[in-house]
């Protein structure tokens, strides 16, 4: 167990870091190229203003009609995202490993707090995943793949909250969590989950086009 | 155009006639033409309910006046025409004398660059053809559109509809059921479309846009299409020199120049139109996007480093080819651009560039503000007017003759290049 | 739900079938996907997460009782996805369910970019389909007819170049009538405006020029119509993916413009006109935006009624409600000032709700009605949404500042008896503006 958790730590570690950032590098250098060869037009719509009026319009709770139309679903989501990227980032054990290895040190939240977090995520994956199956719409559009990808970010929770706790095999967990954060990250230049990359090319353009050329709102 | 330096190059200004007087005699009177030579203009006036005549210099061009008229117009020899109609038939009237053929109706009239032949399009009873010098067609087809008369006057040609297709025959059109009548004789082919031809300098062949089918554009000479084909293209020019014919074209969403069907220029453009021969025959110019939204002129491939964002115009050249010119249009203003460098000065509107028969001028119509004046070098003169004919420079490049409009009265004035120049 | 569908018989797609190969499937689908689309295809395809929430936009999902297949994601699954993931290996009935989908289930409307958090334009994905349909030759039979026109004469309606000045000088007779010295003119060059028309309007509306012309004259504007193809500013190419021919009628428009010399386009009340010089055809040919500036006729009506060109004598009095199409709310942002416009002309408007950008689409634009009546009644029945919109209102007049909407709405109006009447916003300004005498 202990050689897997230096492999894990170590290699596979690196092997991430590389990944998801080159990985997000040539996502968003492809998206560049395609854009100046095929659709060159874009570069000229594009707006600084109006891009960042589009973002932070939907970024703003509850401002867009859309989200208004789905209360529950916009709030899970809200949530999510927020719990998704505060609990990994805030938590004394990740901090102290980053600290260790490079001596990246900032402020940690309290581990009972993390923990909430934690279960809070896995709680609105529970909600995508019942939401998949039982809403038709969202139903109609579900593939396996979507599947995956829940349980791609839900298992780095769960793991993590599994060892923490140290319930049941706590080494076993603790890999598993390891590994799993790291196939998280790999995944996200090459999978749907580069919504965290792209959405924010993708609303920023529609925000131009609609505020530049149209001289309309987007939410 | 001999006649041309025998025109009254004489420095000075005469009235040639008083529009405003007219319209106590009329209903109203329509837009105010002008001969080339400037030495007399034209209006359509109405006299009352269906009845209508031209008034030249003021005076009426014939004491019975027409049911109907319009689309007035200057030959280049000077002569004057007007599509009329009495009695419910249209046709042509030239200085006043009606054509012998009457039509259904008639429209598009067309003239050589002597002025000596005028043609125009006709439908008579849902059938249509062209009628040149008052000859019309023998051969009538069920549709033409795109009437082009050569320079020399000899070959009149359109696309015509050869076969008839009820409405929403969607595959039968795909079959093809167009092509070129040249002087009414049809090529013997058919295309899905034909458009935009040009003919030699001796009118013997037409060079076309053709679509082959939905997807596949090349260009037909006489006929006959390339054998390359491209995803789209643009109205062909002939080679003065070598009968050889160049058109844009469009290859993998790029365009380009291509002669002969073969590619000739390196460069590829985001679009590429209005190509043009240099007079020297070796250098070959077009207007081109060099990138998405950004226009100049290229000349043998290369772009002029000065780009317009909203479009460019107007292409023309001197005499040798030496200098060429345009028109562009930056947020909203008018400029004339030459050899790549763009005039200082900017106008609501600029119309086409004109160079002295030595080169050493450009010079444009240009517009400010309603009021209209024409500026030589980037210089704007310092008079400007309701309206404004011309400008030609004189045969010995010193000269500028133009008629100008104030308050109605029309007067036509030639004033030394200098003046201008200040 | 696609049993019916496959019941409707349109000479277009099912001939075109039948022409169809394997290999021009697979050509035609790795020509748009690979070879033409590019950054807007890639990311919208890897970015949608599936997450549902641009149902809720769709009018056509809305009134078919929240049918999943017609949510705007539910389509492109049906369309775009599969031809993806198969690499193009569909079959040519694939194909025809597909151009069926793109043509006459969307209307290209862009309200579910406004509803899905990332933006992503499914309009855009579904002209990729029309486009690949169009490269199979598996097009709807009416609206390839119209692009047929479109190829030949400029125009949408196969009218022919003396039929277009003959329909102006009539006009402008008839319009002598009632104003003596009224004038239509034609060709004139340096003019201060080209006013430009859809094709139906020579061919079956020709009164709305007439209109049109009083309104010039009372106004007093410096204006001009060309006596050449190019007068027409619609474009249906533009729907069917004929993307080659949408910017050749363009480029005819905007050249026309050009050698006219006039400073502005004037266009009449159509939205998807405005659409083609707005934003798809110019930019197929390199302009950003028009490169003479084309002015929306509801731009052009307040510009006239808020100088005092234009001065109306007596308000519309009956109760009115306003439409805003697609191509020029969302797509102009000309919302606020339709409202302007509407309420200096009526004395009862009440709006209907959801509005401005938010507004259901007509169900007509797009090209749908285009595809003509073998789709006409699955069009109608697929805006139950718009029926209910109209008559919460209660008002007997819906006021429709586009063609497509116009049209589209009067069907909607007739099949759901909505005892409502569909109007211009130009016939009622021709209705109770000050007119001269001469």
């Amino acid at each position: 167990m202990n050689e897997l958790y230096q492999l894990l730590t170590g290699p596979m570690l690196w092997l991430t870091f590389f990944v998801f950032t080159f990985g997000t590098l040539y996502k968003l250098l492809s998206i560049l190229v395609l854009t100046i060869q095929k659709e060159p037009f874009i570069m000229s719509v594009f707006s600084f203003k109006y891009g960042m009026r589009s973002i932070l319009s939907w970024m703003t709770p509850f401002k867009p009609v859309s989200m208004k139309k789905h209360p529950v679903l916009s709030s899970v989501i809200y949530v999510f995202h927020i719990c998704l990227f505060i609990a990994p980032l805030f938590l004394m054990a990740h901090i102290t490993l980053l600290d260790e290895s490079w001596g990246l040190v900032w402020p940690s939240l309290s581990d009972s707090l993390i923990d909430y977090l934690t279960l809070i995520v896995l709680a609105c994956c529970l909600f995508y995943f019942i939401r998949r199956l039982t809403q038709k719409e969202v139903n109609y559009l579900t593939s396996q793949s979507d599947y995956i990808l829940l349980a791609i970010v839900a298992l780095p929770f769960f793991t993590g909250l599994m060892a923490y706790h140290q319930w049941f095999a706590y080494g076993f967990f603790l890999n598993l969590h390891i590994l799993s954060g790291e196939i998280m990250l790999m995944a996200i230049p090459f999978t749907r989950l580069s919504h965290m990359i792209i959405s924010p090319l993708t609303r920023a353009y529609m925000g131009s086009e609609f505020g530049e050329i149209r001289h309309a709102k987007d939410w | 155009m001999s006649a041309f330096a025998d025109w009254d190059w004489d420095i000075g200004s005469k009235r040639i006639a008083d529009i405003e007087a007219l319209k106590k005699d009329y209903q109203w009177i329509e837009e105010i033409h002008v001969s080339p030579n400037g030495e007399s203009s034209a209006v359509i006036v109405n006299i009352d309910e269906g009845e209508f005549n031209v008034c030249v210099n003021g005076t009426p061009w014939r004491e019975e006046p027409f049911d109907k008229m319009w689309n007035l117009h200057y030959s280049p020899d000077g002569r004057l025409t007007a599509i009329v109609s009495e009695m419910g038939e249209w046709t042509m009237a030239v200085d006043g004398e009606s054509w012998s053929n009457t039509f259904g109706y008639l429209w598009k009239p067309l003239f050589s660059n002597d002025g000596k032949t005028i043609a125009a399009a006709f439908q008579q009873e849902m059938k249509y053809g062209m009628v040149v010098n008052d000859v019309p067609w023998e051969n009538t087809f069920g549709n033409m559109t795109c009437p082009t008369l050569s320079k020399d006057g000899t070959n009149c040609s359109a696309t015509v509809q050869t076969v008839e297709t009820s409405q929403a025959e969607i595959f039968e059109f795909q079959k093809g059921s167009y092509s070129v009548a040249q002087n009414g004789v049809v090529w013997d082919r058919n295309f899905v479309n034909v458009w935009n031809m040009s003919i030699s300098n001796d009118g013997k062949a037409v060079a076309a846009e053709v679509r082959l089918n939905l997807y596949d554009y090349t260009i037909a000479v006489n006929g006959k299409p390339w054998d390359t084909i491209f995803s789209c293209v643009w109205e062909p020019i002939f080679h003065p020199d070598n009968q050889s014919v160049i058109a844009p074209v469009r290859i993998n969403g790029k365009w380009t120049l291509a002669q002969d069907g073969k590619i000739a220029w390196g460069g590829r453009f985001v679009q590429l139109w209005s190509p043009k021969v240099l007079p020297d025959g070796k250098h070959m110019a077009a207007i081109v996007a060099p990138s998405f939204g950004k226009w100049t002129v290229a000349v043998d491939s290369v772009p002029w480093k000065t780009c317009f964002n909203e479009m460019v115009t107007d292409l023309v050249f001197n005499e040798t080819g030496s200098r060429i010119a345009a028109l562009g249009k930056n947020n909203g203003r008018w400029t004339v651009i030459v050899n790549g460098t763009s005039w200082n000065n900017s106008f609501n509107r600029a119309w086409t560039p004109v160079f002295s028969a030595n080169g050493q001028y450009v010079a444009a119509k240009v517009e400010t503000n309603g009021k209209y004046s024409i500026a030589v070098n980037d210089q704007v003169w310092s008079q400007s007017y309701d309206a404004i004919w011309g400008p030609v420079f004189s045969p010995d490049s010193t000269k500028i003759l133009c008629c100008s409009s104030s308050n109605g009265k029309i007067d036509r004035q030639v004033i030394p290049v200098k003046t201008i120049l200040k | 739900m696609s049993e019916q569908v496959n019941k409707i018989v349109d000479k277009g797609l099912d001939q075109g079938v039948i022409n169809l190969t394997q290999e021009r499937i697979e050509k035609a689908i790795n020509q748009v996907l690979n070879k033409e689309a590019g950054a807007r295809l890639k990311s919208y395809v890897e970015t949608c997460v599936h997450c549902g929430m641009c149902s809720e936009a769709c009018h056509v999902y809305l009134s078919k009782d929240k049918d999943p297949i017609y949510s705007p994601a539910g389509k492109v699954k049906r369309t775009l996805s599969e031809m993806i993931q198969k690499k193009g290996k569909v079959s040519p009935e694939f194909i025809r369910e597909a151009s069926i989908i793109a043509s006459t289930e969307c209307n290209l409307c862009k309200r579910c970019a406004m509803y899905c958090p990332f933006g992503i334009d499914v309009a855009y994905l579904l002209l990729l389909v029309r486009r690949i349909c169009h490269l199979c030759g598996v097009t709807p039979l009416y609206i390839q007819d119209t692009a047929h026109s479109h190829s030949v004469t400029m125009n949408q309606m196969w009218v022919k170049d003396d039929e277009w000045i003959d329909t102006l000088q009539w006009q402008e007779e008839e319009a002598q009538a009632e104003i003596p010295n009224l004038r239509i003119p034609l060709e004139k060059e340096g003019a201060d405006i080209m006013y430009s028309v859809i094709g139906p309007e020579p061919k079956f509306q020709a009164h709305l020029i007439y209109y049109m012309s009083v309104i010039m004259k009372a106004a007093g504007i410096d204006w001009t119509m060309p006596a050449t193809p190019g007068w027409d500013n619609s474009d249906m190419a533009m729907y069917t993916g004929d993307n080659e021919i949408m910017g050749r009628v363009k480029r005819m428009h905007f050249d026309t413009a050009a050698r006219l010399k006039v400073n502005r386009i004037i266009m009449g009340e159509c939205g998807h006109a405005f659409r083609s010089v707005h934003d798809m055809g110019n930019r197929w040919l390199g302009y950003k935006l028009p490169p003479i500036p084309v002015i929306h006729a509801i731009e052009f009506y307040h510009e006239l009624l808020s100088s005092g060109k234009i001065k109306i004598k007596d308000q519309y009095d009956k109760k009115v409600t306003l439409h805003d199409p697609c191509n020029v709310i969302r797509g102009r942002g000309l919302g606020e000032l339709s409202r302007k416009v509407v309420n200096t002309l009526c004395s009862n408007f009440v709006e209907m709700t959801p509005n401005r950008e938010h507004n259901y689409c007509c169900n007509a634009g797009g090209g749908v009605i285009n595809t003509g009546p073998p789709f006409k009644n699955k069009r109608v029945l697929s805006n139950r949404i718009k029926a209910e919109q109209m008559a919460a209102t209660g008002a007997d007049v819906v006021i429709s500042p586009c063609h497509n909407c116009h049209s589209g709405l009067e069907d909607i109006v007739h099949h759901y008896k909505l005892n409502m009447e569909v109007k211009f916003i130009g016939e009622i300004i021709y209705n109770h503006m000050e007119k001269p005498t001469a």
